[in-house]
């Protein structure tokens, strides 16, 4: 094995014990959720140290961001993270907004806190699923993901598109909210929390579920600050941060909720603190749609976004500004912005420097999975493989955000 | 004689395992809330089928050979042996997997040994059975230490190690909680197990047969013993040795095509045979109620009694087998409802929990099988009403 | 010759016999295209550092020992277990008191064997703290956690 178009373990990794053996989990691993690599050194079990590899899924988006008009962007956040799609699209139309200074009208705010919290909620399940298939347990995968399915079938009534929806654009919304999604939100709100109590009839109380998790990958508050861990894992630490309520963005400051904090900081407080957000996030969205405004739910200014579709039938000016946007897309002065939000795995952010053209000179993501998952390598020390499978789930990293 | 026998549990083994596999895929579906295999085996007949009633019908098998299909499938995949493995150990390591199924599967009473059913079964009614049972079981370790270590891969390897260190400490409590039961029978005969349990329940019911589940220290008997049976069968929540969210696929992860299958079917009927092992040790074998049905006969009179007292005998093998089902489905709902242990709690449990609490019931059993109107009642071997039960108690 | 064991002899026959077929069933009818990637061992799709015919922990020797020890002591019981039933009364008095004296023994070596840790597998004790490389890979001199969130 001297030469092979694969990379050796050999060159990032050299053993350190005699009785130690190396070890590779990933890329293709079922429970690295991807392509993460992560080199152990075990000593039986045990690991004595491990180390993260990562860009096996590298994409390059951020450099091809800046080939594109900002409204082009969007599609490009959908894929980085793509179980909180609408969360990306949120925290680049914020950057952007911030940029060229655009105010989204009350109820297309409002909008979006339901997608974001939609996202929220669907990135939760997926979470869920696969942290309780790592530790073995199959079921709740099946039970949460038909609830998963509800959510994308609500994208799918605002988007056409079930997991990459691009509906949160700068300016606003591509549209909207469809007809019939009320019913539809209302009708989940009443079904999701009766689901997420089956799976934790089967979990919370679950001693197996408890053995496994609890005392399990503790991160203190102040490591997991810092770590630069945020989003869950650092409230699950004891961190009550939560950029919905220490820098309110998009309206949330007028929405009654909660953060869940936990005291321990082990697995088994991530998990709690998830549950509860997800319930929580559930009465932001009764809250949002009860109290969603009326008016328009795009900017007003043109410049930024499209016109309705019947002022294209008598007004040239309009067709004028729909063929611009859609051509050229806007111009945004020079100058940078950094806007960040509350993704479903931490804080989301994005940072853009505008050159006065309709192009970013650079786009860049704050990565809330990339921040979070340094943590792996010091929870993992000294134990067993079969924790590291649940600090990994725990922690709930997308690939395709940390390599991008 | 023998030869036939043998081909016979062999052949009905074998026959089980397709219809094991797609029961727990069905089952797990349905516990899932999905559909699982329900396509393959429809067979459309055509309009000019010889068979007027089958002409142009749709016959549904609801994915039942959907198994074989796999199988089929599997023999013909390339047969991938890796370049840097043990060559011997790694061919012969799923024959000793596969072994211990069929070999415990001899031994089994699987209808009474009186009458037509005598000249079938037991396949080898060997005098240590117990032992036998016990021994033949760990036999199985081998099978995955041996896979894990020829297959020179470190989750293979990982998995192997797992899998002696968890065998062989279950093991031990499993042993100690049978010796409760031997030591109430006073012999280790399965058949001999299962004619003590036909007598009356505790010494004192006569219309009640002594299955050793209902009596005290045999209960905790058989919850450890059910313990250490998941355990010994590699099962959801002791899966480890072949966890795959951990270790790929534990200590079959370089078998490939008929080589994987052979390990498939080791796990299937291992299942099945130690479901039956249970079966027979603790829910009184082929019989299908604790009732007995000839001494009710003759306390009543009533007729209906004499037929299933006859009823029972007759449907003996098919009695065990639904014993053994429902020993299957036991351990599908386990894999469907719990997570999967770690290593070191999997450890703990044998050692610090199971064990210590095996070895009471066997002084529990020892107490109370000196009491006086206990289990010793039994030493003559059951009730000689019933037609068919003799020459069984030969301790 | 070998009387009611002849029965499972056959069955190891056929087992074998069954298994041989299988095995060279598919070896004849699947196709061999062997590649140099196809037949090296897995690991998650990069290229092995080593064999792993590595040194096991001693760990799992322990683990066989104890249970060598521990399953002869129940085999003893066996022969005993057996012929306890149809024995006598004042036999059964006398080993049963001595089966209680000799399962106390068996509770307390297994009391000794949990007490001195020999099946604790967790980090505590199965690696001692100073092999525990980068243990402490981060210095924590952050300002202690805000316990109020400040209001923007």
């Amino acid at each position: 094995m001297s030469q092979t178009f694969i990379p050796s373990t050999e060159t990032v990794f050299e053993k350190t014990g005699e009785n130690t053996m190396i070890v590779n989990m990933g890329p293709q691993h079922p429970s690295t959720h991807g392509v993460l690599r992560v080199i152990c050194e075990l000593e039986g079990e045990t690991i004595v140290r491990c180390k993260c590899v990562i860009g096996y899924l590298h994409t390059g988006m951020e450099k091809e961001a800046e080939y594109q008009t900002y409204h082009k962007c969007v599609v490009m956040t959908d894929r980085m993270d793509y179980l909180n799609a609408n969360g990306n699209n949120l925290a680049h139309a914020l950057a952007v907004e911030k940029l060229i200074g655009c105010e989204v009208p009350k109820r297309g705010q409002y909008l979006r806190v339901i997608l974001a919290e939609l996202s929220r909620i669907a990135s939760h399940c997926v979470w869920l699923g696969t942290g309780a298939l790592d530790l073995g347990a199959m079921t709740p995968f099946f039970y949460i993901m038909q609830q998963r399915e509800m959510i994308l079938d609500m994208f799918e009534m605002f988007s056409g598109v079930r997991m990459m929806p691009s509906w949160i654009v700068p300016g606003g919304l591509r549209g909207d909210i469809p007809p019939g999604l009320e019913t539809k939100l209302r009708k989940f709100l009443v079904e999701f929390p009766k689901e997420l109590k089956v799976i934790e009839d089967l979990l919370v109380d679950n001693p197996i579920w408890k053995e496994r998790t609890q005392d399990v990958g503790i991160l203190s508050g102040a490591e997991a600050l810092a770590l630069g861990c945020s989003g869950p894992i650092a409230r699950a630490s004891g961190v009550p941060f939560d950029l919905r309520k220490a820098k309110p963005y998009s309206s949330y400051e007028d929405f009654d909720f909660e953060i869940p904090v936990g005291s321990v900081g082990d697995v088994y407080d991530r998990f709690l603190v998830r549950i509860a957000e997800m319930k929580e996030s559930c009465r932001i969205l009764e809250q949002a749609i009860n109290g969603l405004p009326e008016g328009p739910y795009n900017t007003l200014d043109r410049k930024i976004a499209p016109p309705p579709r019947q002022e294209l039938d008598n007004s040239m000016e309009s067709v004028i500004h729909h063929f611009k946007l859609y051509t050229e897309g806007f111009r945004a002065p020079a100058g940078e912005a950094y806007a960040g939000i509350e993704g479903s795995k931490g804080e989301l952010g994005f940072y853009v420097i505008g050159d006065g053209s309709n192009r970013p000179y650079r786009w860049h993501e704050r990565p809330s999975s990339f921040m979070n998952l340094k943590s792996l390598e010091v929870l993992s020390v000294g134990r067993m493989i079969a924790d590291v499978i649940a600090i990994i789930g725990s922690i709930d990293i997308v690939l395709g955000e940390i390599d991008r | 004689m023998g030869l036939i026998r043998v081909i016979f549990v062999v052949g009905a083994v074998l026959a089980l395992v397709p219809p094991l596999i797609w029961w727990e895929r069905r089952l797990l579906s349905w516990m899932q809330d999905r559909i699982g295999p329900n396509r393959s085996g429809t067979i459309t007949f055509p309009d000019n089928f010889p068979l007027k009633g089958l002409a142009g019908k749709k016959v549904r098998t609801f994915g039942l050979i959907q198994p074989l299909l796999d199988g089929v499938k599997l023999f013909f995949k390339e047969d991938i042996t890796p370049s840097d493995v043990d060559r011997k150990l790694y061919f012969i390591a799923p024959a000793i997997a596969l072994f211990p199924a069929f070999a415990l599967g001899a031994t089994l009473p699987w209808g009474p040994t009186t009458g037509l059913y005598g000249i079938l079964t037991p396949i080898a009614d060997v005098e240590i059975g117990v032992l036998y049972v016990l021994a033949i079981s760990s036999l199985g370790a081998y099978g995955l230490v041996l896979a894990g270590y020829a297959s020179n891969n470190k989750y293979s390897l990982m998995g192997g190690l797992r899998a002696s260190a968890q065998l062989i400490s279950y093991e031990l409590a499993m042993a100690m909680s049978v010796a409760a039961i031997v030591m109430a029978v006073g012999s280790m005969k399965l058949t001999n197990v299962v004619a003590i349990q036909e007598g009356p329940l505790w010494g004192a019911v006569p219309w009640a047969q002594n299955w050793f589940i209902l009596t005290p220290f045999g209960f905790i008997s058989a919850v450890i013993f059910l313990i250490a049976l998941v355990a010994e069968t590699n099962r959801a929540p002791f899966d480890l040795p072949e966890a795959e969210n951990e270790l790929i696929a534990g200590y079959h992860t370089e078998y490939s095509s008929m080589k994987f299958a052979v390990f498939f079917m080791g796990e299937y009927a291992a299942m099945f045979v130690f479901s039956g092992v249970f079966a027979t040790l603790f829910l009184g074998g082929y019989n299908i109620l604790p009732v007995n049905w000839m001494a009710l006969h003759e306390a009543t009179g009533a007729g209906i009694f004499k037929f299933l007292s006859n009823a029972n005998y007759w449907l003996a093998p098919l009695v065990f087998l639904g014993k053994c089902f429902a020993g299957i489905t036991f351990f599908i709902w386990l894999r469907a409802t719990l997570p999967r242990l770690r290593y070191d709690q999997l450890m703990n449990l044998g050692w610090k929990s199971l064990l210590p609490s095996a070895s009471p019931t066997l002084s529990s059993s020892d107490s109370g099988s000196s009491a006086p109107n206990s289990t010793e009642s039994l030493a003559d071997g059951p009730p000689q009403s019933e037609p068919w039960s003799s020459a069984t108690s030969s301790t | 010759m070998f009387g009611e064991y002849l029965p499972i002899l056959m069955m190891m026959g056929v087992a074998a016999v069954i298994c041989t077929v299988m095995v060279l069933g598919s070896y004849i009818l699947g196709p061999k295209r062997v590649t140099k990637y196809k037949s090296s061992p897995y690991e998650c799709g990069v290229a092995p550092l080593g064999d792993a015919f590595e040194r096991v922990p001693i760990k799992f020797y322990l683990v066989a020992i104890l249970f060598v020890l521990f399953d002869i002591e129940v085999v003893f019981l066996w022969s005993w277990l057996t012929v306890f039933k149809d024995s006598p009364l004042d036999f059964k008095i006398f080993t049963g008191v001595a089966l209680l004296i000799y399962m106390i023994l068996w509770i307390i070596g297994d009391a000794y064997v949990i007490k001195v840790g020999a099946i604790e597998w967790d980090e505590s004790t199965s690696l001692a703290p100073e092999k525990l490389i980068d243990s402490k890979p981060i210095t924590v001199n952050t300002p202690a956690v805000p316990q109020t969130i400040e209001a923007q």
